[in-house]
């Protein structure tokens, strides 16, 4: 059983690697500046949000170009990739009713291309990382660990959503309510210590916020991420993970009558 | 005895919700009102068939008697809703010529991207890039974006692409009705030297010649029950002994 799926994802695994180059060449068909824009993208957004919150509303942040990029690194990384992974099947409906191929692909794919994506805005943070007072440390080479973690917890709920919007439809509908209001509890850009206590309860249930913090921790206050921190982040992506390949698996045998 | 392919009491049924039911709302208040039925619709019924290796295996039946749906229980598209198919083997699937096609990239990205939707690896189709674009007499076109081709232009390429690999099972839909006709000479003969190389084959035609003529075994459907399995001459003497010709 599991060697077949091994086989069988061995044998795919052109297509995914077709289907994710495909993505890359929609993505910047036409656009003068190509792929730059994916680094761009994250500074210029940087440079709005740091004018309005060192103007408007003022947090006493220290670096908060930094502080900001690596929030927001992680949330939209997690925004897009669990959002186009939900339409993926429901998107490839025309091929999943001719052909066979493990429909994981699809999820999977999208989530690969936001992962890249990622990357990409990773060097917008290292060349803002110039002209900011951080202190690099050597705990940064951690980075890749709640990356990692962030990646599993954002495939698993993917999958989920991919096969449950199969069902339901409404789900593309409320998840963009939802993914709005997760951003909002999410640290992104203002400092957790604002909170009144009751809020920080609600907030310490957000993976995501202790993805960032660990994120944060690592990055650029020099802080060695405690056993506790890396339990909690494993737990939240390892239970997404399961749970996201549990729900596919189960609801996978019926999805080509629902297309 | 091990055959290449087993159907056992392969059962498949489908909900025919007359309108179709996409949003919460919709199904709460259909349950409310209790309206929420489905009806069922058996598209095949406990069919049961073993193939051999080797075998030229044919299905025959009026429009809507389940071949098409057998046929993609078989190659893996549709798990049935009661009982198994097993599939010993590789299979090309020439149920849908192209799947995967995207029209506006051209014909040289598109057996790229259909090659690797069969599950071919990109070495091996560079390797047989050549041998495809020969195939289907396409080479002045290779960099055309796929919208501007003729539809029989892109079954070309699409038959070229699934027959480039030896596979131990060819499934065969109805589609040696595509092209012209030197181009339908040229399928066929492809299928036959593939027959001859030993891969097992089940075809799906309404031209019962064409049936006579390569199979070993036909296999009759009506309405998602087997109606006949046997020899071909019997089978297509007694189909056409039935009205239809």
């Amino acid at each position: 059983m599991v060697t077949n799926t091994v086989k069988d994802f061995l044998k795919y695994k052109p297509l995914l690697a077709n289907l994710i180059s495909r993505d890359l060449k929609v993505k910047y068909r036409r656009s003068v500046l190509g792929v730059l824009w994916s680094v761009l993208n994250p500074l210029l957004m940087m440079t709005v949000i740091t004018i309005v919150f060192s103007t408007i509303f003022r947090f006493d942040i220290p670096n908060f170009p930094i502080y900001y990029l690596t929030g927001s690194l992680i949330y939209n990384f997690f925004s897009e990739a669990t959002n186009s992974a939900m339409t993926s099947v429901v998107g490839n409906a025309p091929l999943l009713k001719k052909v066979y191929i493990p429909k994981y692909i699809f999820p999977l794919q999208k989530s690969l291309f936001s992962f890249i994506n990622l990357l990409f805005s990773f060097i917008a943070i290292l060349i803002v990382l110039v002209f900011v007072p951080v202190q690099p440390t050597l705990l940064m080479f951690l980075t890749p660990i709640p990356i990692i973690y962030t990646f599993f917890f954002a495939l698993g709920i993917g999958m989920a959503l991919s096969s449950l919007s199969v069902y339901v439809r409404d789900l593309f509908h409320l998840y963009s309510v939802l993914l709005i209001a997760w951003m909002y509890l999410t640290p992104i850009f203002y400092p957790v210590n604002i909170l009144p206590d009751n809020f920080l309860a609600i907030i310490k249930l957000n993976p995501l916020y202790h993805f960032i913090t660990y994120f944060r921790n690592v990055f650029m206050y020099g802080q060695m991420p405690t056993l506790q921190d890396n339990l909690i982040c494993l737990t939240f992506a390892a239970v997404s993970f399961f749970l996201g390949v549990l729900i596919f698996k189960k609801t996978q045998k019926n999805f080509v009558l629902y297309l | 005895m091990n055959y290449i392919i087993e159907v056992n009491d392969v059962t498949m049924r489908f909900n025919l919700s007359k309108e179709k039911i996409d949003s919460l709302k919709e199904y709460f208040i259909k349950l409310a009102k209790r309206q929420l039925k489905f009806d069922e619709f058996f598209a095949l019924k406990d069919v049961s068939f073993f193939i051999q290796k080797g075998e030229v295996f044919g299905i025959i039946g009026l429009n809507g008697s389940g071949k098409s749906t057998l046929l993609k229980v078989i190659s893996g598209i549709y798990t049935p809703t009661k009982g198994s198919a097993t599939v010993r083997g590789t299979i090309a699937p020439l149920i849908e010529l192209g799947a995967g096609f995207d029209m506006d990239l051209t014909a040289r990205e598109n057996i790229f991207l259909n090659g690797t939707v069969l599950g071919f690896s990109k070495k091996f189709l560079e390797s047989k890039f050549n041998e495809i674009v020969d195939f289907a007499e396409l080479w002045e076109f290779v960099d055309v974006p796929l919208k501007n081709y003729s539809s029989g232009m892109v079954a070309r390429i699409g038959f070229a692409i699934a027959t480039i690999t030896k596979p131990e099972i060819l499934i065969v839909d109805e589609i040696l009705s595509v092209g012209d006709f030197l181009f339908q000479k040229k399928c066929e003969e492809r299928i036959q030297a593939l027959m001859q190389e030993g891969t097992t084959v089940i075809i799906v035609s309404h031209t019962i010649a064409q049936i006579e003529k390569l199979c070993d075994r036909v296999l009759w459907l009506e309405k998602g029950h087997i109606k006949m399995l046997g020899d071909t001459q019997t089978v297509c003497e007694t189909y056409k002994l039935s009205g239809h010709i």
